[in-house]
């Protein structure tokens, strides 16, 4: 719930997700524009842009937050900008968060956007075989979809997932975003559809597994001072965000590595890394999860949304399946998942994708989303892993 | 076997045998090897011993590629799919990745399931072989 470490959100924008072979430049402005208008603030009144950068667009200092600052208009701004994989845009409303609570800022703005290049992620290039992202490609052609293989295959044979629950997720997801104006895949699939879809990496297929998209999205933040001299009385507010990494040793395969930390000389933590995340943000928060009223995970696969229900803390560990077969996480359902449709609908763009996240959860908690609402949501929770230790949740709530 | 490791100091491609280092205050094992400084956070080591990793170990989990992956990895002509293993070893507390041995598909692998390190021919080229480690289901007698 709202407390003096709390900032508002006042605006969220979005530029509909697809492959539009446009400049991301392109993208975020017209994500930031959206922001800046649904918050009703000028752009020249905004003290503080904090950009959301992915590599592949261009070296650092043209993916950085300056580039929307000088697309919308140099406007004297402060700056700042994040690199941490998928979780970017998270760390980019970190930083805006930071420097609002702080009193550095009053209103800030956060952009993330993406242009992506058709098929599997792929590292960047050159020889470069002390990078295990490189590495893995080079000596084992481990893509991402092998890792999210890895733990589909070991949901089955743990918790006796089966082809029906992962191809169940994704039905539920491509339902969810059938509405949303944003994503870009929207088409109802059946399940016989999805397990007719060709094999990828076993047990996951072609439907199951999230695409890249070009896409942008954006948020206002605002002081609770700022938004209610602005006229907001009951803003959605953000009440924890945790960009946390893992503690040592952190036991589970993950994406670029060849091994996990060897855990021979300190037993591993309670948590896992992917648990980990959102519990901070809960205890920053002091929401429990059964509080929650929704959920944005990153279903890079479908696979992975069930392992997301219980490390967000919606059920036990091994539950996962239960509680999908039970409907709780579909529209209509006790704690909807994914109702923007989720990575499945948009397919990722990687620096916009956390901010999006946060953008869903703010139109659903001021009962804006239509088409594909959670009715009567008070709390909503977002969550997200990526390479190299990174990852984010955040928690809103109004 | 005749070639070169596909990489450097990964692997010893006649044991065959992963290569790791332990740290020896702490008694860590790292792979791929750390030699600089203890990656325990309550560790202060800067020396370590050279290890060979266990050769046999249980799939954690497994999975494949039924597409073929982007450069830098170097296909067949024409590609053929392959498994891929999350293999645990229970002496150095890890879970490491390889390849499946040539040949071998997932339904010949199982979570739980014992394999042992091999080597291979990754892929060829004009300085010949280059060689990877790979892992091949240990059949129950
Ligand atoms: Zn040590």
């Amino acid at each position: 719930m709202a407390s003096k470490r709390s900032v508002a959100v006042i605006g969220a924008g979005m530029h509909p997700w697809g492959k539009w072979g446009r400049n991301f430049v392109e993208y975020g402005v017209v994500a930031a524009r959206a922001a800046l208008a649904d918050a009703g603030v000028a752009w020249t009144d905004i003290d503080f842009v904090a950009g959301a950068d992915t590599i592949r667009n261009g070296y650092p200092g043209f993916i950085a937050g300056a580039t929307f600052a000088q697309a919308l208009g140099w406007s004297g701004a402060r700056v700042s900008s994040s690199y941490a994989a998928c979780a970017s845009g998270v760390q980019a409303i970190a930083s805006a968060r930071a420097q609002i609570l702080a009193g550095l800022s009053e209103v800030a703005l956060v952009v993330g956007a993406d242009t992506t290049p058709k098929g599997f992620f792929k590292p960047v290039g050159g020889d470069r075989p002390d990078d295990p992202d490189w590495l893995r490609f080079h000596v084992l052609g481990a893509t991402n979809p092998t890792y999210f293989g890895l733990y589909a295959q070991r949901r089955v044979a743990i918790h006796g997932a089966t082809e029906e629950d992962f191809a169940q997720v994704k039905v539920k997801n491509a339902a969810h975003g059938l509405n949303n104006p944003y994503a870009r895949y929207r088409k109802e699939v059946t399940i016989e559809e999805v397990l007719a879809s060709p094999m990828v990496a076993d047990p996951l297929r072609l439907l199951e597994i999230c695409a890249t998209s070009d896409g942008a999205a954006a948020v206002v933040l605002c002081s609770l001072d700022y938004a209610k001299r602005h006229g907001i009385a009951n803003p959605v507010t953000i009440d924890g965000i945790s960009t946390v990494t893992p503690t040592f040793p952190n036991a589970v395969i993950e994406m670029p590595n060849f091994a996990t930390d060897s855990s021979v000389a300190v037993a591993p933590g309670e948590r896992t890394f992917r648990s980990s995340i959102a519990h901070a943000a809960y205890e920053e928060a002091g929401i429990d999860p059964k509080d929650v009223s929704l959920a944005e995970v990153y279903d890079l696969s479908s696979a992975l949304e069930l392992d997301w229900y219980e490390d967000i803390g919606l059920c036990e560990v091994g539950e996962a399946e239960h509680l999908l077969r039970s409907g709780a996480t579909a529209l209509g359902g006790r704690v909807p998942v994914n109702p923007s449709g989720g990575l499945s609908s948009f397919g990722e763009a990687i620096p916009a994708q956390a901010i999006a996240q946060v953008a869903e959860c703010t139109w659903q908690l001021r009962g804006e989303a239509t088409g594909h609402q959670v009715e009567g949501a008070k709390v909503a929770v977002t969550a997200n892993q990526g390479l190299f230790g990174h990852g984010s949740s955040v928690v809103l709530s109004r | 076997m005749a070639g070169v490791p596909v990489v450097e100091g990964f692997f010893d491609p006649s044991v065959p045998a992963l290569l790791g280092t332990r740290c020896t205050e702490c008694a860590t094992v790292f792979f791929p090897a750390e030699r600089s400084w203890c990656r325990n956070p309550r560790c202060e080591s800067t020396t370590f011993d050279e290890v060979e990793l266990s050769r046999e170990g249980t799939v954690w989990s497994f999975t494949d590629a039924q597409y073929q992956p982007p450069p830098p990895y170097v296909p067949a002509d024409p590609y053929v799919p392959f498994a891929i293993v999350a293999v645990e070893l229970a002496a150095e507390g890890i879970v490491v990745l390889g390849q499946a041995a040539d040949g071998v598909t997932v339904a010949d692998l199982a979570v739980g399931g014992r394999v042992k390190l091999i080597t291979e021919t990754l892929y060829s080229d004009d300085d010949g072989d280059k060689l990877v480690w790979r892992w091949r289901p240990i059949k129950e007698a």
